[in-house]
């Protein structure tokens, strides 16, 4: 029989050939995202004039049309409202900003000692920075400093009367300086009381139980305004006469109360969601309770909830703001202060104000969530479903 | 043998103070004894602060005259009202503004959340930034700049921006034509709530039709011809009584039409412009949360693109959307409570205004807790019907 080698085998690999050009480049981009069908490109249109209508108003005015300096209000009022603007100007009033810079940051604090804060700010990024980048190392040293060291500190070197420094009254505490304190001692109060409280509403002990619930289910019933008012009113009548606390302790406590129920039901969820198996080992290992929780338990849990205990976080963090109602002045109570300026009201004042202050607020919160979502990437062991 | 006696008769036990039931009444003990101790120590300071400023505990209060006027009522109220009228209105406001911002903020949240898994690119984007945007910023600074950054430096009432409908925004709120019912207009009331009756009863006589014999009856429009058309014909036939009371300009103010105080209107646009942030949130999860599977199994079986998501997708999204749901619907109730932040009455700010007027501290937050629970458990349990009917039935 003759061997016929009839069949083909290819020896190398066919030259890869780039899609067709209907499936490339822009024109396929548009085709696919913007036109898909009729509905598809009227939604398009519509898209397109929205942005059209919102967009170029917007940056003509916070950048084209904006006022960047100045010294009064004239700076920013048309010729009919006693400035120098053309009748009919409409754009931000970043003079104002500018001005107010100072007492945005640190409200009244004296402008001589407004070092101290810097300073703190300074130490709270040094050590904040090496604590959220994973590969630094000495992480339990940082975070002790962090926690520990660093709160300790700043108290003396913000509220002064020792060490020759003069004193400052909290009430003289405002804009960034009491939205960042408020929201730093809230978040290290408010996890660990949560974690307590969620353990104590899954706790064997009815008494126990029934009061973490009847706290939890409280707090989490009645907005914080009510909690604010009760800190404000109710606590000093439930003191002797003549103790008296002071107002930015009492809205610290009110804060810190109220972000804990709401923490603690966020643990909750992530200790129910800890099979059985976890618990029955580390009881069969011989643990004790707390060793338990602490070594078997909790990490699991919490690992489970970051996203749920960061958006209590950045909850909290936006909440700070109310304490401008029981006239404490955070940012947004100071940025608010500041419209009755008679210096610098004209109508775009207050809008000026509160996009820069709506802009400092949307970068912690975008930063927190941006962040979680780092860490979620990075704890998962692959255990989700 | 000996020795399985003694151990069954004398079980290894440890010390008594290990036993985690002794532990237990032990803790709890020291527990209660300390909460008593401190209520006990906060009752005899308020007693003596109440007497030594000579406050009358009780609710007796409530049946004094108020001696302040509310901007906003829905209910007959004057200065020369009790302070417990003034709270009512307060609460009525409350449910007016919550009810209203849950609605638009649905409404707003479930567009943006389907935009945001939308095909289009450029609708996906418009999505995203706003949800990126109203999440991130407290909601009383919305309330703030609706109120200070825009509603306050619209023109003077004389300089009204005219729009549709003869309403106009002003300095002093929004105007619109206020509907005037005249005689017999009960008749398209009762026609209304008939026609839904019936379209409800067709709606389930159809249902049973179709699952005995797989007919299909066109629910939709015999209902819309029933809700419209009834109320339409019991119009006609009692000789056309509604009427418009239309805004009119006079010299430095409108006059007529129905006002929406500026206070009213930057409370519900800040709360449901915030809140539709979250819910856009929710519903794409939902969304996301229905297996693609499902979506390929209902096309297998030949559904057309409009059923599938009516009768597929949307039941089994509604399952995961609706428990947050929920918690939106309560965080919105409680963040009008911000209200007082901008002097919108509502009951947080009418209670704390009576607070301040008679110092009644503990009764009066005793109120606002109380009817702020009350709401958030009728809301939970509204919902959770709700829910209860959605959830999935296993085996």
């Amino acid at each position: 029989m003759q061997e016929h080698d009839l069949s083909f085998v290819r020896v190398e690999m066919a030259l890869a050939q780039s899609a067709p050009s209907s499936e490339r480049g822009l024109g396929a981009w548009i085709r696919k995202n913007l036109i898909a069908s009729t509905g598809d490109t009227i939604l398009t249109i519509i898209g397109i004039v929205l942005v059209a209508m919102i967009l170029p108003q917007l940056i003509g005015w916070a950048f084209i049309n904006a006022q960047w300096i100045g010294t009064d209000r004239t700076f920013c009022a048309t010729v009919a409202q006693g400035g120098i603007q053309p009748d009919g100007w409409s754009g931000a009033c970043w003079a104002f900003v500018n001005a107010k810079f100072g007492q945005f940051m640190f409200g009244r604090y004296p402008i001589d000692e407004r070092w101290r804060p810097i300073l703190v700010a300074i130490l709270f990024v040094a050590l904040l920075v090496p604590l959220l980048i994973p590969k630094v190392p000495r992480k339990g040293l940082n975070a002790i400093l962090f926690f520990g060291a660093l709160p300790i500190f700043a108290f003396f070197l913000l509220v002064g009367g020792v060490f020759g420094l003069p004193h400052v009254e909290t009430s003289l505490w405002g804009g960034l300086l009491v939205t960042l304190t408020l929201s730093f001692v809230g978040i290290a109060v408010s996890l660990p009381l949560g974690i307590v409280l969620a353990l104590g509403r899954r706790s064997k002990m009815p008494i126990v139980k029934m009061l973490c619930v009847i706290f939890i289910e409280t707090v989490r019933g009645i907005p914080l305004i009510t909690v604010l008012f009760m800190a404000s009113v109710m606590l000093p009548l439930f003191l002797p006469a003549g103790v008296s606390f002071d107002k930015f302790l009492r809205a610290l406590i009110g804060v810190s109360l109220f972000a804990a129920a709401y923490m603690s039901e966020v643990v909750r969820g992530g200790l129910q969601a800890i099979p059985k198996g976890q618990y029955e080992g580390a009881d069969s290992l011989g643990l004790g309770y707390w060793q338990k929780m602490g070594l078997i338990v909790l990490p699991q849990a919490l690992k489970l909830v970051i996203p749920g205990i960061v958006n209590t976080f950045i909850g909290m963090f936006k909440d700070t703001s109310l304490v401008s109602i029981i006239s404490m002045f955070d940012l947004l109570g100071v940025v608010k202060q500041n419209f009755s300026d008679p210096n610098w009201a004209t109508p775009q004042t207050a809008r000026s104000g509160l996009v820069f202050a709506a802009f400092v607020f949307w970068l912690f919160c975008f930063g927190m969530s941006r962040y979680s979502m780092f860490t979620e990437r990075r704890l998962d062991t692959g255990h989700k479903r | 043998m000996a020795s399985q006696e003694i151990l069954r008769e004398e079980p290894s036990r440890g010390s008594f103070i290990n036993d985690p039931k002794v532990r237990g009444i032990f803790f709890q003990a020291v527990v209660v004894i300390v909460l008593v101790a401190l209520v006990w120590w906060f009752v005899q300071n308020t007693i003596d602060n109440l007497t030594r400023l000579r406050i009358a505990s009780g609710f007796g209060f409530l049946k004094s005259r108020a001696g302040f006027d509310i901007s906003d009522s829905a209910i007959a109220y004057s200065s020369d009202s009790t302070y417990g009228r003034a709270i009512v209105v307060g609460f009525i406001n409350t449910l007016i503004v919550a009810g209203a911002g849950i609605i638009t903020a649905t409404l707003i949240g479930f567009i943006l959340g389907v935009g945001r898994l939308s095909h289009n690119w450029l609708i996906r984007k418009i999505c995203m930034v706003y949800v990126e945007v109203f999440r991130n910023i407290p909601p009383l600074l919305v309330i703030f700049f609706w109120y200070s950054g825009v509603l306050s430096v619209l023109p003077p009432p004389r300089e009204s921006i005219n729009l549709p409908f003869s309403s106009f925004l002003n300095q002093r709120g929004f105007y619109f034509p206020r509907a005037v019912w005249g005689e017999g207009s009960w008749l398209i009331l009762v026609a209304l709530l008939l026609g839904i009756a019936m379209a409800w009863f067709v709606a389930r006589k159809a249902r049973q039709r179709q699952m005995a014999t797989g007919q299909q009856f066109p629910v939709f429009w015999t209902s819309a011809a029933l809700i419209i058309g009834l109320p339409l014909l019991a119009y006609a036939l009692s000789g056309f009584p509604l009427s418009f009371d239309y805004p009119k300009q006079s010299t430095f103010n409108l006059t007529g039409g129905f006002q929406v105080k500026p206070e009213f209107l930057s409370l519900y646009l800040a709360l449901s412009f915030y809140t539709a942030a979250f819910i856009a949130e929710i519903v794409r999860a939902g969304i996301m949360g229905v297996s693609k599977g499902q979506t390929e199994a209902a096309g297998a079986l030949g559904l057309r693109p409009g059923s599938i998501l009516r009768l597929v997708v949307i039941p089994q999204a509604m399952r995961i959307v609706i428990p947050p749901l929920t918690s939106q619907y309560l965080n919105l109730t409680k963040n009008s409570s911000l209200a007082i932040a901008i002097g919108y009455p509502d009951l947080t700010a009418t209670t704390g205004t009576v607070l301040n007027q008679t110092g009644q501290a503990i009764e009066c937050v005793l109120i606002m807790m109380v009817v702020y629970l009350a709401l958030s458990l009728l809301t939970s349990v509204v919902m959770n019907v709700v829910n209860a009917r959605m959830a999935l039935v296993e085996r």
